[in-house]
């Protein structure tokens, strides 16, 4: 039987559809956290939600630059992720000295500052031919020592409309949510209608085949460092302007944030797979159970246990059934 | 205990009518041998003959799945490796097994079971310049060199000392498996010279090799396999090079396939060529012979690497790949066939930098159809398809590109005949319209399919037959030859 090509083979009832992908348990998981949050705190759903999202976008702009790194195969990996966070947002904040005039150039110097760690980043993955793990962690020593050297502990406050955009929301969403969901959308886009995606997914699977079949494959990666760096001085520009100023440990928490979204939102850790919806989904997932652990009034110790918990029984689940595309 | 010891004509090993098959694959067919102290047996036969699992059943490596092995001490409650070793059988292999990260005496040390502990060094550093010495005078290795820092030769050099030194056995059978490969033409003498004087001793030596020179200087005894059966085995004055290599020989060709299409066709000017000598011409069907391992892959490799880029991808290609080690070179596990077959012609038919879907979809059903790939959905994953239809995706998804070259390695691994048959018309159609291949392969009729052919020798071209010339006698003549001239 030959039969058009564009047919998908298994769509019996619309909810199988649904239970076939993999992000959809991400989506559970955030959603049965939130009413377990909810139904104890009680006060306000809404301002839960509200303030899920705005923590989630961030932990969702350096997931989708990571997601995208993970997906280049095994042993891609971007530690620099904090370090490049709070180099952006240090120098752009110093850049912009309080300004409001200076809010674009100052946004110009982040992307500049995740271009120029990219750049880093890859030239010591291809030219010196160290491992990408290696490679990452420690430019990110780099990058934290000229964000040390160029602070020398002042705090520089966001200009004031900057501010209210990054802490503001229309219509019960946060801007920045907004911000993240494009990016999400952009990077759903790339992956899976753009020819760079399937470059990128190819080369995760098996880098020597895609290189025979004529992948361009330094290109591929290059970008997809670049782009994973740029994420990031995105991040520390909105995170520094929402939390009032950069500071030296601003990134620090989103090192295991950007992977462990990437894993819990369904994408293959083996590489040449990757899942835009379910990065968003971990990341409301990971910010709710902080804050329902801390609603039934578990220490930090307890929260960082649990949450330690919550990645390894996904990525053993994950790794027992396989994914197709 | 059950030691049948050492009288003097009693064979090292018998074998007698060993079978040994992996799965479906029968590598060695009622194989009788045996081989008594004092004799050296050379061992010839083509890739694939079965030399290396007839090798690897003597030493007990293998246990055959039929038939009997005999050592000189036999043990019934031991393994066939166990009597191997008590017996003082001991290998060289072609793909050197010394540890790199140890030093030489140390490598000496593994399998030398019985040393004293203490002072263990000095006493191994010293068997070590023994055995040197004795196969190899004038070598200039350390003992306390480490393996790693040494050259192949001197590496190849210390594996043969190894195993003919005098250790807490005494060797009573080495088996050499191409033992000459890496070194030069004097140190090769002096292991040859070596060979016969451990044999007028009361050695034995099975020896493999691929250079006919050295097989009648040392071969007291003369063994050919073909297709896992041993074919001819008789002293070595009843043979010349021509008697050895007519009972190699060959598999008959296919005879309705051989050189369908060629010389028909207009051969345009040179479209490439590479370092080495190789070349292609627009429209010619260019196939690459020799030993399996002599530098065919890398110089295809070499061919692709620098006529495609890492940095850029254009419409128009200049060249493109067909796999033959399908899970290391061409598939994407993970995909559906569709995005398999469309990898390589992307940005060939897609507009700019997104993917043209409907485009897609057309390109790939008009290649199922052409190419007949056996699925009623082309969103299968490829893994579903059997072997020879994954490899026909990997056909379409270079074929379907507009590149004017097509390399091809070894592209038929594992397909069925029929398959074959479509394949060899299909690259004769599209060399008619222009395209050339560069085409490796180990099977001899497709040899026969090629317009030219390059015979491949230790990295180098050996020699160029066109035409009429390319036949499997002179191939085989091509790729044996060479180091005779060296020599």
């Amino acid at each position: 039987m030959t039969n058009n090509a564009s047919e998908p083979m298994t769509a019996a009832t619309p909810v199988r559809a649904l239970l076939s992908k993999p992000w959809i348990w991400a989506f559970l998981a955030a959603a049965i956290t939130f009413g377990a949050t909810s139904l104890i705190a009680g006060s306000g759903a809404g301002s839960l939600f509200y303030a899920a999202l705005t923590f989630a976008s961030f932990s969702a702009i350096v997931g989708i630059g990571q997601m995208l790194v993970i997906t280049l195969g095994p042993g891609n990996v971007d530690l620099s992720i904090p370090a490049s966070m709070t180099l952006a947002a240090t120098l752009a904040l110093k850049f912009m000295d309080s300004e409001t005039a200076m809010i674009l150039p100052g946004l110009l110097v982040a992307i500049g500052v995740g271009i120029g760690c990219g750049v880093i980043n890859f030239g010591l993955i291809l030219l010196l031919r160290i491992p990408p793990i290696i490679a990452t962690l420690s430019a990110s020593f780099l990058y934290q020592s000229l964000a040390i050297w160029s602070n020398r502990g002042l705090r520089i406050k966001p200009p004031e409309p900057l501010a209210e955009f990054a802490t503001g929301g229309a219509l019960g969403i946060p801007n920045i949510a907004v911000v993240g969901i494009l990016l999400a959308i952009l990077a759903w886009v790339v992956l899976e209608r753009a020819i760079a995606g399937r470059w990128i997914s190819a080369i995760g699977q098996n880098l020597r085949a895609a290189r025979l079949s004529g992948v361009p494959v330094n290109a591929v990666r290059f970008g997809v460092y670049v782009n994973s760096a740029v994420c990031a001085a995105l991040a520390g520009f909105l995170l520094a302007s929402f939390s009032g100023g950069a500071n030296l440990n601003m990134g620090t928490e989103y090192m295991l944030m950007s992977i462990a979204v990437v894993v819990i939102g369904g994408s293959s850790i083996g590489g040449g797979n990757s899942n835009v919806p379910g990065i968003w989904g971990a990341a409301l997932f990971m910010f709710l159970i902080v804050s329902m652990l801390n609603s039934y009034g578990l220490g930090a110790g307890i929260r960082l246990i649990l949450t330690g918990v919550v990645i390894v029984g996904v990525v053993a689940l994950a790794s027992r059934k396989g994914y197709d595309v | 205990m059950q030691t049948i010891s050492g009288a003097p004509d009693a064979p090292v090993v018998a074998l007698d009518a060993a079978h040994m098959s992996f799965g479906p694959v029968q590598a060695l067919r009622a194989a009788s041998i045996e081989i008594k102290a004092g004799e050296c047996v050379g061992l010839v036969g083509h890739n694939g003959a079965g030399k290396s699992t007839l090798a690897n059943v003597i030493n007990g490596r293998l246990t055959p799945t039929e038939g009997a092995v005999q050592y000189r001490v036999s043990d019934p409650a031991h393994k066939n490796s166990e009597n191997a070793q008590a017996s003082g059988v001991r290998s060289v292999f072609q793909e050197l097994s010394l540890c790199p990260n140890l030093t030489v005496l140390e490598n000496l040390r593994i399998p030398y079971r019985n040393m004293p502990r203490k002072g263990w060094r000095k006493i191994a550093s010293q068997k070590m310049s023994d055995a040197l010495d004795l196969v190899f005078p004038g070598h200039g290795i350390r003992p306390r060199a480490t393996v790693g820092d040494l050259s192949i030769a001197e590496r190849q050099m210390v594996e043969i000392a190894i195993a003919f030194a005098d250790r807490d056995s005494e060797p009573s059978l080495v088996i050499l498996d191409e033992p000459t490969s890496s070194l030069d033409a004097a140190i090769a003498q002096q292991l040859l010279d070596h060979i016969k004087r451990y044999c007028s001793e009361g050695g034995a030596v099975l020896f493999i090799s691929h250079m006919m020179g050295e097989i009648f200087d040392v071969s007291t005894r003369i063994v050919i396999m073909k297709d896992g059966q041993i074919v001819d085995d008789n002293p070595a004055q009843a043979f010349t090079r021509q008697s050895i290599v007519d009972a190699m020989g060959h598999v008959a060709p296919d005879d309705d396939a051989q050189g369908s299409a060629r010389s028909e066709r207009e051969l345009g000017p040179v479209l490439v060529s590479s370092a080495i000598g190789l070349n292609a011409r627009r429209g010619e069907i260019v196939g690459l012979a020799g030993l399996a391992g002599h530098g065919q892959a890398e110089a295809l490799a070499q061919i692709f690497f620098d006529h495609s880029s890492v940095w850029k991808s254009g419409k128009r290609p200049e060249v493109v790949f067909v796999a033959g080690d399908r899970a290391r070179d061409g598939v994407m596990p993970l995909w559906s066939i569709l995005r398999n077959l469309s990898l390589t012609t992307l940005p060939e038919f897609s507009k700019r930098w997104m993917v043209d879907r409907p485009a897609e979809s057309g390109l790939v059903q008009k290649w199922k159809d052409r190419i007949g790939i056996r699925t009623n959905n082309l969103l299968n994953p490829i893994l579903s398809l059997s072997g020879g239809n994954q490899q026909k995706v990997l056909f379409a998804r270079a074929l379907a590109s507009s590149a004017p070259l097509v390399v091809m390695d070894d592209p038929m691994r594992g397909v069925d005949i029929g398959t074959k048959k479509e394949v060899y018309q299909m690259i004769q159609n599209e060399a008619a319209k222009g395209r050339s291949f560069l085409w490796y392969s180990t099977e001899t009729d497709e040899i026969l399919e090629c317009d030219r052919v390059f015979v491949f020798r230790a990295g180098e071209i050996a020699a160029e037959l066109v035409g009429d010339e390319i036949s499997e006698e002179n191939i085989l003549h091509a790729s044996f030859e060479m180091q005779e001239a060296v020599k």
